[in-house]
């Protein structure tokens, strides 16, 4: 009983990290921009947040050095993509790669060091209930943030005004722009929002999860968040039950080789990939979908007057 | 980087332009390996003045690493011999390594270079080297060329490996003592026979001490990937182990243990300093006196091909910086085995093993060789698990 309360919480723990990163990426896309540099901007962001938590000592300082690392490789993308109208999937990969060799490249010195003792968290009272309080009430808060901040992104998206205008930016440019709202600015605000969302999730990762540094550590996590925007038909709460549900196949795989079941882990390891190809198929197939979901200048530059 | 795995796995992707990243990812390596190899004073050397052995001064080694330097494992370990090969030989050799070079077409490129710039002894730190290292050295039959953890030879290609199954063996004998829950973690990087090997050593080891003991395997399907090594970690945590191992490369197992309350220990190289309390000792290769004799070959024109496996006895591999923690009786159950090992009195495959499926693998008294050994596909009596493809 015990070992499967550890599971969710493992569970949601895992998931923290995709969710942040898949609801900063939804941003953007919900906004017409792909930006595929998501590895990239996550392992920027990692070692700027361990960097920071080595030398504060503060996690929530860390976490904001990845955010703002995340957007300035964001907002860089920004202005390639949507002023310069370069190729958003050929400046996305092209963030990805800088990031990587970006990252080993400052991170040198760090390979070799560590934080201090990790906290430990708990919510009085409720931790304390059997089952659910090792499950639930025993997490980081970033784990409760990324809940949160999917509220509030659902909330933004499709009840306030600001949402209706990025999501029209993301659907037909060409209208908001006829409309009198300034396209490039919006999607460039959107494209940073989302890198140092991004970035959070890379910081959480090398500060609190893992927690350490080495080249390339986040490890393929940031394309898993690509994928789960697709997988969750761009929806922020679906981006979160996504991001558990990656998550937990991952947890579930090793707990089931932990117990000395037979599983292909190979198999499992490819199955997000899987889920998005099969949602992808899905929705390709059913032109109601679509419409109801993806942004439909997705990845399509804007010429303002062109 | 996405292929920074010692034996480079291109991730099954969904869309078309992430499969393309992961192209792109490993032409990058090629980018960055290539200014490191060019960029050795080396590369003033004429191509032309053809390598020959022990005609110019010092004799020119250069290491091929698949990891960077400071992963804090494997190829850091590396780099620390090569070292103490440049303090213990000093003027009498030159080195220059290259590091983060893929096992692919990439890792031939790069030995070309090496021996086109004149290195008359080229090291290859990683199993998946092996084709490029004998079609390189096929066609500079002047340089010696030595890989690691390989198993194909050539007149100017030879093979050398650390026993690490003896360091996991004596970890074994510390998490045997060490265990309160009776319940052992390993998390393992690929089901070949060296990782079986070890996690069976492991469990000897353990239950020299401890019969009681039962060990749990989770696979992370790749050498180097932190993340996954902590999820692996957590889960066999969750699942009551209290001590760990970790065949994998980098600190992430020790470090999530560190952060449980765990035991845990370090591998390949040194961790204390990654996670202090949780640190009961590191199996660590010392590859320096098997590089150091290599040059020495070399130098005095005594080379020739074979295949090297050392351990204790060799210093090539040792539990070191046992902590406090661990008491001194089980220390000096450790001091008894290595000095067992180094001497030849002991060996930790005699029989009567038996698999975990209940066949005898090895009858009372025998003694297993170094290619029964080298071909361990099952795991022993006491492990938890099956082993991945299996029937």
């Amino acid at each position: 009983m015990d070992t499967y309360a550890l599971l969710l919480a493992a569970t949601l723990n895992a998931g923290t990290i995709l969710a942040i990163a898949g609801l900063g990426l939804l941003i953007n896309e919900r906004a017409g921009v792909v930006n595929l540099g998501a590895e990239g901007m996550m392992l920027v962001a990692a070692i700027a947040g361990f960097a920071t938590a080595v030398q504060t000592g503060n996690d929530w300082l860390a976490f904001g050095a990845g955010a703002l690392a995340g957007a300035v490789m964001a907002a860089a993308f920004g202005v390639l993509v949507i002023w310069l109208n370069t190729n958003q999937y050929a400046t996305g990969l092209a963030l990805s790669l800088f990031g990587s060799g970006f990252s080993a490249f400052v991170g040198i010195r760090y390979t070799q060091e560590r934080l201090g003792p990790r906290p430990h968290h708990a919510i009085p009272g409720l931790a304390d209930i059997p089952f659910i309080g090792p499950a639930l009430f025993r997490q980081h808060p970033m784990v409760y943030l990324a809940i949160v901040l999917t509220a509030a992104i659902a909330w933004f998206l499709y009840r306030s005004r600001a949402g209706l205008v990025l999501r029209a930016v993301g659907e037909s440019p060409e209208s908001a722009h006829a409309l009198g709202y300034p396209v490039r600015r919006i999607r460039l605000l959107a494209v940073t929002c989302g890198g140092a969302l991004c970035g959070v999730a890379g910081a959480y990762l090398s500060v609190i999860y893992t927690p350490l540094w080495v080249e390339g550590m986040v490890a393929g996590k940031g394309w898993i968040a690509l994928a789960l925007t697709t997988f969750a038909t761009w929806r922020p709460s679906r981006v979160l039950l996504g991001a558990y549900l990656f998550g937990g196949v991952t947890m579930l795989q090793f707990h089931l080789q932990g117990q000395g079941v037979a599983i292909s882990s190979q198999l499992l390891t490819m199955l997000p990939y899987l889920a998005t190809i099969a949602v992808l198929v899905l929705i390709s197939r059913n032109p109601a979908w679509i419409r109801a979901n993806m942004p439909a200048s997705l990845g399509k530059p804007f010429f303002p007057g062109g | 980087m996405m292929t920074s795995t010692r034996r480079s796995l291109l991730r099954g992707t969904a869309l078309g332009s992430i499969a393309f990243a992961a192209a792109l990812a490993g032409c990058s390596k090629k980018d960055e390996s290539a200014p490191q190899a060019a960029s050795a004073p080396e590369a003033a050397a004429s191509a032309a003045a053809a390598p020959a052995p022990a005609a110019s001064g010092a004799l020119k080694i250069a290491f091929v690493y698949v990891g960077p330097v400071g992963d804090g494992g494997w190829s850091y370990a590396h780099d620390n011999a090569r070292k103490a090969l440049e303090k213990e030989l000093g003027d009498k050799v030159k080195t220059s390594f290259v590091e983060s070079v893929p096992e692919s077409a990439d890792a031939e490129r790069v030995f070309r270079d090496l021996a086109a710039q004149g290195n008359t002894l080229v090291f290859g730190t990683s199993f998946g080297y092996m084709e490029p290292m004998l079609k390189v050295a096929a066609d500079n039959k002047a340089v010696r060329f030595e890989h690691a953890t390989g198993y194909k030879t050539l007149d100017n290609l030879r093979t050398y490996d650390s026993r690490t199954y003896e360091g996991a063996y004596m970890a074994g004998v510390v998490a045997g003592g060490m265990t309160k829950s009776n319940v052992l973690g390993v998390v393992g990087s690929i089901p070949i026979p060296e990782v079986i090997r070890n996690i069976d050593s492991y469990t000897l080891g353990a239950q020299s001490v401890n019969p009681k003991v039962k060990v749990r395997v989770v696979w992370v399907n790749e050498w180097f990937n932190p993340p996954k090594e902590t999820e692996g970690a957590q889960s066999l945590i969750d699942g009551g182990a209290d001590v760990l191992l970790q065949n994998t490369d980098s600190s992430a197992v020790l470090q999530t243990a560190e952060k449980n309350g765990k035991y845990a220990f370090g591998w390949d190289s040194d961790m204390t300093h990654y996670g202090p309390k949780a640190h009961l000792a590191s199996a660590a290769i010392n590859w320096g006196p098997y590089y150091i004799q290599a040059a020495k070959d070399a130098l005095g024109g005594t080379w020739k091909t074979g295949k090297s496996w050392w351990g204790v006895k060799e210093g090539a591999i040792d539990l070191v910086s046992i902590s406090d923690k661990v008491p001194a009786e089980l220390k000096a159950k450790v001091d008894k085995v290595k000095a067992g090992l180094k001497d030849g009195s002991f060996s930790i495959w005699k029989g009567p093993i038996k698999d975990n499926t209940g066949k005898e693998v090895l009858k009372e008294g025998a003694v297993a060789d170094d290619a029964f050994l080298g071909g361990i596909k099952f795991f022993v009596a006491g492990v938890d698990a099956p082993v991945p493809g299996a029937k």
